[in-house]
């Protein structure tokens, strides 16, 4: 174990985030581990946050950047709401996004996806990854973990799926990333957002399936100690 | 009926004891006295068409073009000061095209209608500027359908479904009342237009006039453009036969 780790290093949210339309509107999905360097510094982060009613934005990369490129927009965009009149679509928030990712490229390290439902164009995800780039996808991912997702995507990913197929398809594929990525972790969070609203939902480290190799969760260390043979893992 | 304001009517930052500013009241006058300006709301677009009084014979037809573009999907008639009216309609540009960088989308008709009276009215509030001698007729075509807005020299802006300003546009509007514009093509509209422009033309008090028209409709793809040129032409033959027809009662 290294003793000369730094906690005051800048925390970075290694991440994995999943953003899908579906039939009817979008799912939005992530892990919860917020890392500094070695240490996880929040292991149940919600990385999913709110910009209006009806859009939501997933934050990979730094901590600090995301939240503070969320806050800005999320700012502009009440306004143009009560100047509109009406909620804001889901293009508007995306490229709001977009202006402040581009325009301030280097000084930010952050990777966002928009999703949301508005009432001309249904569901949308839009991704603006690192260098500010808007592109509207039918599903996008990011952060460290989607490295591991992409062939997976390839595969499990079908056009006009039901509510349900697209959050099952998000909260396995993020715990696929969590079991490979040493940098996503904790629980899975999802929001689904359409015409009705806006339902947030939680599977918990346990509830999740184990993939190849990975050992049963211990939540307490009593729980070992207490056990009829006490063998924790060795290294 | 509006009395004269002396000394109250000196600046367009004094009230009248009645509680009016003259000012603004005189700048609506440079409106009414120049040629006629309509718009229509059709089940499927907007048509909007002008009175072009012509000033000179040696002038080129087609020139001194009072309907500009303000987006792909808009458009502006004016009437009154002829300058004035460059100046609100360069503003609209920028702001149309300032929202498209901002926002990423076109610009909502409403919002571009809200900025325009915004600015009209900013130069009724200071003593240093005076107010724009202009009324406005915006149409457009967003993802709300076609919406028409009429915005005066005092800043206020309604949405209409007909609208009708400068020197005939009392007969205008009488004319546009009997339309029934819910249930008719904005191709049927451009000759309706045409007729009322040609029938409200004061044949004694002014000379030549020339008709220009634009619309924003399915047609067109909701792009704002002139009225095709064949069109516009069976337009003014539609219109000259119909006042031979009521002459000849």
């Amino acid at each position: 174990m290294d003793l000369n780790m730094n906690v005051d290093a800048p925390h970075s949210m290694g991440t994995t985030i999943i953003g899908v339309t579906y039939d009817g509107g979008v799912v939005l999905g992530a892990d919860s581990r917020t890392s500094t360097g070695m240490y996880v510094a929040n292991r149940a982060s919600d990385k999913i946050t709110q910009l209006t009613d009806n859009v939501y934005v997933c934050r990979s990369g730094s901590a600090a950047d995301s939240q503070i490129v969320s806050d800005y927009v999320r700012y502009f965009l009440h306004q143009h709401t009560i100047q509109l009149g009406q909620p804001a679509t889901v293009k508007v928030a995306a490229n709001l996004i977009r202006l402040l990712s581009y325009n301030n490229k280097n000084m930010l390290q952050t990777g966002l996806i928009v999703g949301g439902w508005d009432k001309y164009e249904g569901g949308k995800i839009y991704g603006v990854p690192l260098g500010g780039t808007l592109v509207e996808q039918p599903f996008t991912i990011g952060g460290s973990g989607s490295s591991y997702l992409y062939g997976f995507f390839d595969q499990a990913w079908k056009e006009g799926m039901t509510k349900d197929e697209a959050e099952q398809l998000v909260v396995k594929a993020v715990s696929l990333a969590i079991a490979r990525d040493g940098a996503s972790g904790g629980v899975v969070r999802t929001v689904i957002i359409n015409s009705e609203g806006v339902t947030r939902n939680f599977y918990p480290g346990d509830k999740l399936p184990l993939w190849h190799e990975e050992l049963e969760p211990q939540n307490s260390l009593l729980d070992i100690l207490n056990a009829p043979s006490p063998e924790p893992m060795n290294i | 009926m509006s009395s004269i304001g002396t000394g109250y009517d000196l600046s367009v930052t004094t009230f009248s004891p009645d509680g009016r500013v003259f000012q603004i009241e005189y700048a609506a006058k440079a409106v009414d006295n120049s040629g006629t300006v309509i718009g229509i709301k059709c089940k499927d677009g907007i048509v909007m068409g002008v009175e072009k009084l012509i000033a000179s014979k040696m002038m080129l037809p087609g020139s001194n073009r009072r309907i500009h573009s303000v987006h792909r999907h808009s458009g502006m008639a004016v009437a009154g000061l002829a300058a004035d009216g460059r100046q609100i309609v360069a503003r609209a540009k920028s702001e149309a095209t300032n929202y498209q960088s901002v926002y990423g989308e076109p610009i909502p008709v409403k919002e571009l209608a809200d900025r325009v009276a915004s600015y009209v009215h900013l130069c009724t509030l200071y003593w240093w500027l005076r107010p724009f001698g202009c009324g406005i007729i915006l149409g457009g075509y967003d993802r709300d359908g076609p919406q028409l807005y009429m915005v005066e020299p005092s800043g206020i802006s309604y949405k209409y479904f007909g609208a009708a300003i400068g020197k005939g546009k009392q007969a205008a509007k009488t004319e546009i009342e009997k339309l029934k514009l819910s249930e008719m093509t904005c191709r049927e509209g451009v000759i309706e237009v045409a007729k009322i422009i040609y029938k409200v033309h004061d044949e004694a008090k002014d000379k030549a006039f020339e008709l220009e028209m634009s619309w924003v409709c399915e047609e067109s793809k909701q792009q704002h453009q002139k009225v095709p040129d064949d069109l516009l032409e069976e337009a003014k033959a539609a219109a000259r036969t119909a006042l031979e027809e009521m002459d000849a009662d």
